[in-house]
């Protein structure tokens, strides 16, 4: 179970993130994608997600991240990500709650870029009874 | 002319098994229940499964293409309300369609539709992009 003293905490990421171009690259070839000089809207779940299993299944946060199930995403996009951009993350658990069993747990991830923000995202995840 | 209540054309992605398996390798999310159909069968699904955020990111290139590049979307959420099932050896669809809801301060909204077999796939799915 989540510990219900860490909602409304925020964590820091781990290391800054550098944007490599084949990590786009890849991205972009997936959907079919010819511009690779922006990563696309939704690129940046391969940092957060990342960011999120480490930070939420730390033992004094202690989310079982094995019944992870994704409930709903949302991206606000400051400033689109580029290759080369070097990136700080931080991890904000906005709101927890237990219904039948199953914990949902909405997490926000902030993305920066020199210190100024280019994506915030929200993560619901659902943690299965 | 882009107004509002104006439908977008349709588009047909195409989904499979090895497109899933270069999914996990682009975004790093290699849970076996994207690849695995033997784990995907033990943990209760039917089959296969898509990633949300596969289905999400071809919605997203849907959303680019409209707006004209990656860099003029600003926001897009969704909910993932059914799977998109990819069983072994088949092309699955996603056919995804949009509608434009807002126009305002050089901001277009899009409410967004994405099914697989006929079955809404994303609920809630909207974006907005510059205009």
């Amino acid at each position: 179970m989540l510990n219900p003293d860490s909602v409304g905490s925020t964590f820091a990421g781990t290391e800054p993130i550098i944007v490599s171009q084949s990590e786009v690259d890849a991205f972009c070839a997936v959907i079919g994608e010819a511009d690779t000089s922006i990563a696309p809207p939704t690129f940046t779940i391969r940092i957060t997600l990342t960011q999120f299993e480490e930070i939420l299944t730390r033992p004094e946060i202690g989310l079982d991240w094995s019944r992870l199930v994704h409930g709903d995403q949302k991206f606000e996009i400051f400033s689109p990500i580029k290759p080369g951009d070097e990136l700080t993350c931080s991890a904000t658990i906005e709101s927890y709650r237990v219904a039948a069993g199953n914990e949902i747990v909405t997490v926000r991830s902030d993305l920066y870029r020199t210190s100024q923000l280019a994506i915030s995202a929200w993560s619901t995840l659902v943690v299965r009874a | 002319m882009n107004t509002v209540g104006t439908e977008l054309p349709p588009r047909v992605f195409h989904l499979n098994r090895e497109l899933l398996k270069r999914y996990a390798d682009a975004s790093g999310d290699q849970n076996p229940i994207h690849q695995d159909e033997d784990f995907a069968l033990s943990v209760g699904l039917p089959n296969v499964i898509a990633h949300g955020m596969l289905t999400m990111a071809l919605v997203g290139k849907y959303i680019s293409d409209f707006a004209g590049g990656s860099a003029k979307v600003l926001e897009f959420g969704a909910r993932f309300i059914k799977p998109v099932i990819v069983p072994a050896g088949q092309e699955v669809d996603l056919t995804v369609t949009a509608t434009i809801s807002d126009i305002t301060d050089g901001k277009i909204s899009l409410t967004l539709s994405a099914t697989s077999a006929d079955v809404k796939v994303l609920g809630m799915a909207k974006a907005v992009i510059l205009q």
